[in-house]
């Protein structure tokens, strides 16, 4: 084994002497499509703007493909010098297992607790009193994105809340659109299940559902009605045939569709394609209806290395991406919120100051990678991918299956 | 076992006949014996465990048996692999015996006809996979294809479609694996000798007569050998799946070796990964002891 780290690093060594001087800090990411790549490009440039260098590890393919490449890099040996894994449990193991490096002093030195708001997602990095990642965004799920061209074309007004926009269904099909577009990865339909529980039955279920794992909730008759706004999602999103979660988006972005459900990362591609909220797309938090975001999003870990110069490496980016100026560059490209409560976003569009105005009133929720385990969530994955390309899997069979993955989480 | 190790105690001079070929294979008893063997104990005993992300002792019994055994999702994939297993054993066999009874023939441009059956196999599942995504895609592929010529209401989408994307996955294995079985048939048929087909002409049998009840029974060790192959193949199924459909439409191509997989490193749950391969490691035991038994242990009876 050691040898075999020793092989792995002089290879790595010969590669990349070329720049020798610099240290080289190998990240890995899932941040491929053009506004992500976008984003990531303002961390690279601010990084090698310390004298580093920025060696991109993007994975393509989302989290899903990524994360075990990243967890076995880790577990395996050859560790990178910093990772991304979202804001929440999915690294909880490898910081148990004494994996990753503990950031305590810096995020003393720094003042992180003072800086970053909510104390949620710091607290989501915090294990027994330790710091060990860095959170750099918010992301929330709970947005709806509406093409105004394909209610335009179909000859309807522009909904402003989930009900108009199901009452809208028939019309924009007689126009030859797709209502909803949705892919066919199994975490955005499980992602839009996530968000129609506050929009539908409100911000108590959810928390009892996804942070007491209330099974008793699960299959009562509050979510039995988010099963059937499922259902007309279902209903809505059936000719919908893209992979892709930006797949989909571009179907709204084009006009082919006439909404999507999906995180605010969506921005960056109505952003890259340069459409105009307001004026070319419209978004609704909360779905127009209960207005509350989730406080997800990104965080980066820094696996232990043996190598000094990296380690410190490691530190200064760690303190990059936290930068004010950083923060702001990347989140304005990324279409997030800035994990920093004292940075100017005067820069950003209207959806975004919707969403820095409902973080401000304090109307938010955890996100559910915070809340549950991969686990728990893969089941989820499992059973709505199912639900939602399957139309004789009926609302209630679903509803007896949901809660009894959430009886059996953890 | 147990019989030849008392035929080595009472005759010590076998075990030392062939020494230098035993020391020579002794890297490779070792690694059978820890890496497959060691591999295989392991993982049936962290299959009892809870373990996530990382193993861990802890043990919870039958647990992850009866999640896995209660999972939609691996009823799905049982399910398609007993449907995919019995067709594409089925097909291979017979499509493969076919194709090499008819290059058979002494036709000419032999060789370039079995090139051709033959080349599929050259190709990784992967690429076998997006092949036929592509071809099978109702936007591009045939139905595109015929549709554009005329005729409009022309539907075959077999990716798309839950009720039959499993067969859609079979075409693109037999595509791939036909070639491989049909040299495989053909070495068996060139293995026959020439005096039982005269024999039989003489005897005025018909042709497909011969074949059937002369030429198959013999070609028996030839048979065994192509199940064996199909059969591992049909087990490991996975990247196929992944390439064409990656388990859609709605979970409804599932296979085994992909939930074992997604529970491996995608849920971060072990336990359960490890459950899912001892039940799919059982699965073939099954299949297999009682077949080395009858074939192994009828040789050495007569």
């Amino acid at each position: 084994m050691k040898s075999f780290k020793l092989f792995l690093a002089s290879a790595s060594a010969l590669a990349f002497s070329s720049m020798a001087g610099a240290t080289d800090l190998e990240v890995t990411h899932w941040w491929t499509s053009g506004g992500e790549a976008a984003a990531v490009a303002e961390f690279a440039k601010a990084f090698e703007a310390t004298g580093n260098k920025w060696i991109d590890g993007a994975i393509a393919g989302g989290g899903s493909t990524a994360r075990p490449v990243m967890v076995s890099r880790i577990t395996g040996g050859s560790p990178m010098g910093a990772t991304q894994f979202n804001t929440g449990r999915q690294a909880e193991e490898l910081v148990e297992a004494g994996l990753m490096r503990d950031f305590t002093d810096l995020a003393e030195k720094e003042h992180w607790k003072d800086v970053i708001r909510p104390a949620s997602l710091l607290e989501g990095c915090t294990v027994d009193g330790k710091v060990y990642c860095v959170p750099v965004n918010i992301h929330s799920w709970q947005w709806l994105w509406l093409s105004n061209k394909a209610f335009e074309d179909a000859g309807v007004p522009v909904p402003t809340n989930w009900d108009e926009f199901v009452a809208a269904g028939p019309a924009l099909e007689k126009a030859g659109k797709i209502p909803l577009a949705i892919g066919g990865q199994s975490w955005q339909t499980t992602g839009t299940f996530n968000v129609l529980i506050p929009a539908i039955a409100g911000k108590d279920v959810f928390l009892k559902v996804y942070q007491d794992h209330d099974a008793e909730v699960a299959a009562g008759p509050e979510i039995a009605k988010v099963f059937k706004a499922a259902d007309d999602a279902r209903r809505m999103s059936a000719k919908s045939n893209v992979q892709d979660w930006n797949q989909a988006t571009n179907l709204v972005i084009t006009g082919q569709a006439g909404g999507q459900i999906m995180g605010d990362w969506a921005q960056g591609e109505f952003q890259v394609a340069g459409q105009v909220a307001g004026e070319d797309y419209t978004c609704l938090p909360g779905l127009g209806v209960n207005e509350l975001i989730s406080t997800g999003g990104d965080s980066f870990y820094f696996p232990k290395l043996d190598d000094p110069d990296k380690t410190a490496a490691q530190e200064v980016l760690a303190s990059t991406m936290l930068s004010p100026a950083t923060q702001v560059s990347f989140n304005l490209k990324k279409g997030s919120v800035p994990v920093r409560g004292d940075v100017d976003v005067s820069a950003a569009n209207d959806c975004m100051k919707k969403g820095l105005e409902i973080l401000a009133k304090g109307d938010i929720i955890p996100d559910t990678n915070q809340l549950n385990t991969e686990d728990t969530n893969n089941q989820l994955n499992d059973l709505f991918v199912e639900f939602f390309k399957t139309p004789a899997l009926t609302p209630e069979e679903a509803q007896k299956r949901y809660a009894a993955i959430i009886a059996s989480a953890d | 076992m147990s019989s030849s190790s008392g035929t080595a105690t009472r005759r010590p001079s076998q075990m030392f006949r062939n020494l230098n070929a035993k020391i020579a294979s002794i890297p490779m008893i070792l690694t059978a014996l820890c890496v497959f063997l060691g591999g295989t104990v392991w993982t049936i005993v962290y299959s009892f465990t809870n373990s996530k992300l990382l193993p861990r002792l802890k043990f919870v019994g039958l647990d992850q048996y009866e999640r896995l055994w209660s999972a939609p999702r691996w009823l799905t994939s049982i399910e398609n692999l007993f449907v995919y297993g019995i067709l594409s054993l089925i097909f291979s066999l017979v499509i493969g015996f076919l194709l090499a009874a008819m290059l058979d023939q002494k036709i000419r441009f032999e060789g370039v006809f079995r090139t051709i059956f033959l080349y599929p196999f050259a190709l990784s599942f992967v690429v076998t996979g997006l092949t036929w995504q592509w071809i099978l895609n109702p936007d591009f592929g045939v139905q595109h294809l015929v549709r554009s010529a005329g005729w409009e209401s022309f539907t075959f989408n077999p990716l798309y479609d839950q009720q039959i994307v499993i067969y859609g996955i079979l075409i693109a294995a037999l595509w791939q694996g036909t070639g491989l079985i049909m040299c495989l048939m053909l070495a068996g048929l060139r293995g026959i000798d020439e005096d039982i087909w005269k024999a039989a002409r003489v005897d005025g049998i018909p042709m497909w007569k011969t074949y059937l009840f002369i030429v198959i029974p013999m070609m028996r060790p030839v048979f065994i050998t192509t199940l064996v192959i199909i059969a591992s193949g049909i087990v490991r199924l996975y990247d196929l799946v992944v390439a064409q459909t990656s388990g859609g439409p709605g979970g409804a191509s599932e296979v085994p070796a992909k939930y074992v997989y997604d529970y491996m490193f995608l849920a971060q749950n072990l336990g359960q990964g490890f459950a899912a391969s001892t039940m799919m490691l059982l699965s073939v035991a099954i299949i297999v002891v009682p077949w080395a038994y009858l074939e192994f242990g009828g040789r050495k009876r007569g």
